[in-house]
């Protein structure tokens, strides 16, 4: 369908792009300017199965009749050609390259006189088949090709609020904030009377926290504002968590809407 | 605003205060949008809900169902939720996408991997992709299209089964299908050595804008085409 036939052209040409790519082959066969020579731009086939029915369409033969010694001729003449280029000939392509052959000696040698016509089989029958099936196939794929094509083009909605894809963008600041408000407000009414006691400085809040989300990979924040004994304290777990938000050491998300808010270690 | 904080030395007591006082405001109020905004959403698992009065109500919770959901939903789904019957949500559904459809909008609404989904025409890609500033994503290889024709045809299909097909040796493309989640493994083979059997996944139907396999063309249509160009 997307098929192109090969082109003569003036001078190499780049290769085309991609969406006319899509058939596997699109070789090109161009005349050397110095040695006039004739030069074929190989495309990319996608195998063996892929070149041998671009050389069957090439040389305009039937694929239920293949003139196995002109093609296997062709088909060894790609092969060198690839080989000369540097490009490496994969393993299947040898394959193929060996079954050709033997096809071709196997319609050289005299048929058996005694057997009876109707029951001896062509031996290019297994090979046929298997370039019908592929065929198949190889259309099927430039199917699927085209739809995707347009499918790329069709745009679903864009992420609603209530898409749970990505937890950790559900915690802003606020509900950082109100978190640490309950718990100040709380707080206000329990302590009543303040013993003076060593005061904790930030880089030891720091530490706390970082020691109590890494001991076990996730720290429910009510806890470890709850842990505070002061109002200072308070502040200092507060500022230590937006620290280690900042330097991007803890993530903080909620498992459901107005949940409780989980700092978890960043891998 | 991390680093800000960071500056605010704590013993300042009155900022802290202020700090507190700015931040209890902030709350409340978000607090209070909040409560709007959950007000404005349907909760469907608060309590039961009526069904739709009118042919016309249905049609319209189907349409913000439909709309909400972040897969294809399908007409099962709806049925469940609305506690209806599927006949009557399907026919509802039939006259629901007529209708729309016949707007010719930017939208359409269409039925893809057994459910239904809101999504842009094809013919408005350009001016879609220059306004999200995005192009369209890395295509499959020919070779991984080969594979993945093969397997949606022939499915559930054993490694050694696609590369007879296709005449090559490497496994490589179906490795790259099964990463990019478009085929899946369906069980092993009763034969000999087990080998493992694939198919496509819902995934496959996703990418390639299909309503179900049934709505692949058959091979067989391929025979003439691939032969004359």
């Amino acid at each position: 369908m997307n098929e192109q036939t090969p082109e003569t052209v003036a001078e190499p040409v780049e290769e085309q792009p991609a969406p006319l790519n899509v058939a596997g082959a699109t070789p090109q066969i161009v005349t050397d300017d110095v040695t006039d020579d004739l030069k074929i731009l190989l495309g990319d086939f996608e195998g063996p199965l892929d070149l041998l029915l671009h050389l069957i369409r090439q040389e305009q033969v039937s694929i239920y009749d293949i003139p196995v010694a002109r093609i296997t001729d062709e088909y060894l003449r790609y092969l060198r050609v690839m080989q000369e280029m540097d490009i490496a000939v994969a393993g299947d392509f040898l394959v193929m390259a060996a079954t050709l052959i033997e096809l071709k000696t196997k319609m050289l040698l005299p048929r058996d006189p005694s057997a009876v016509a109707e029951e001896e089989e062509d031996p290019r029958s297994d090979l046929v088949n298997q370039l019908l099936e592929y065929q198949k196939y190889k259309a099927a794929a430039q199917m699927l090709w085209s739809r995707a094509t347009v499918e790329q083009a069709v745009f679903k909605r864009a992420e609603i609020e209530t898409d749970k894809n990505n937890p950790e963008v559900a915690v802003g600041l606020f509900d950082l904030l109100k978190v640490f408000q309950d718990i100040l407000a709380r707080h206000k009414e329990e302590v009543l009377l303040e013993i003076e006691r060593e005061e904790i400085s930030m880089a030891e809040m720091l530490e706390r926290l970082r020691n109590m989300v890494m001991s076990s990979g996730e720290l429910n924040l009510r806890v470890f504002f709850e842990r505070a004994r002061s109002r200072r304290e308070l502040v200092l777990a507060f500022l230590s968590v937006l620290e280690l938000v900042r330097t991007t050491e803890v993530k903080l998300f909620q498992r459901e809407t107005f949940g409780d808010i989980i700092a978890r270690v960043v891998t | 605003m991390a680093t800000e904080e960071q500056n605010v030395t704590p013993t300042v007591d009155d900022e802290a205060a202020l700090n507190e006082e700015a931040s209890r405001e902030l709350a409340a109020m978000v607090a209070e949008e909040e409560s709007a905004a959950a007000m404005d959403a349907e909760t469907p698992d608060d309590g039961p809900l009526a069904s739709p009065q009118s042919q016309a109500e249905r049609a319209a919770v189907i349409e913000a169902l439909i709309y909400v959901s972040e897969e294809p939903l399908s007409a099962k789904h709806i049925a469940d939720v609305l506690k209806e019957d599927k006949d009557v949500v399907n026919q509802t559904l039939a006259a629901l996408s007529e209708e729309f459809n016949a707007r010719n909008g930017g939208l359409q609404l269409r039925e893809v991997a057994g459910g239904w989904q809101f999504a842009t025409r094809p013919e408005y890609h350009e001016h879609v992709r220059a306004f999200l500033k995005t192009r369209p994503s890395a295509k499959l290889t020919i070779a991984s299209l080969e594979t993945l024709a093969v397997i949606a045809y022939r499915q559930p299909v054993t490694v050694p089964e696609i590369l007879e097909i296709r005449g090559v040796q490497s496994p490589s493309s179906i490795k790259t299908l099964l990463d990019k989640k478009l085929i899946v493994a369906k069980g092993r083979k009763e034969a000999v050595g087990r080998p493992m059997m694939y198919g496509t996944s819902k995934e496959f139907l996703l990418q390639f804008g299909l309503k179900d396999l049934s709505e692949l063309p058959s091979v067989e249509d391929f025979h003439d085409l691939s032969g004359g160009s």
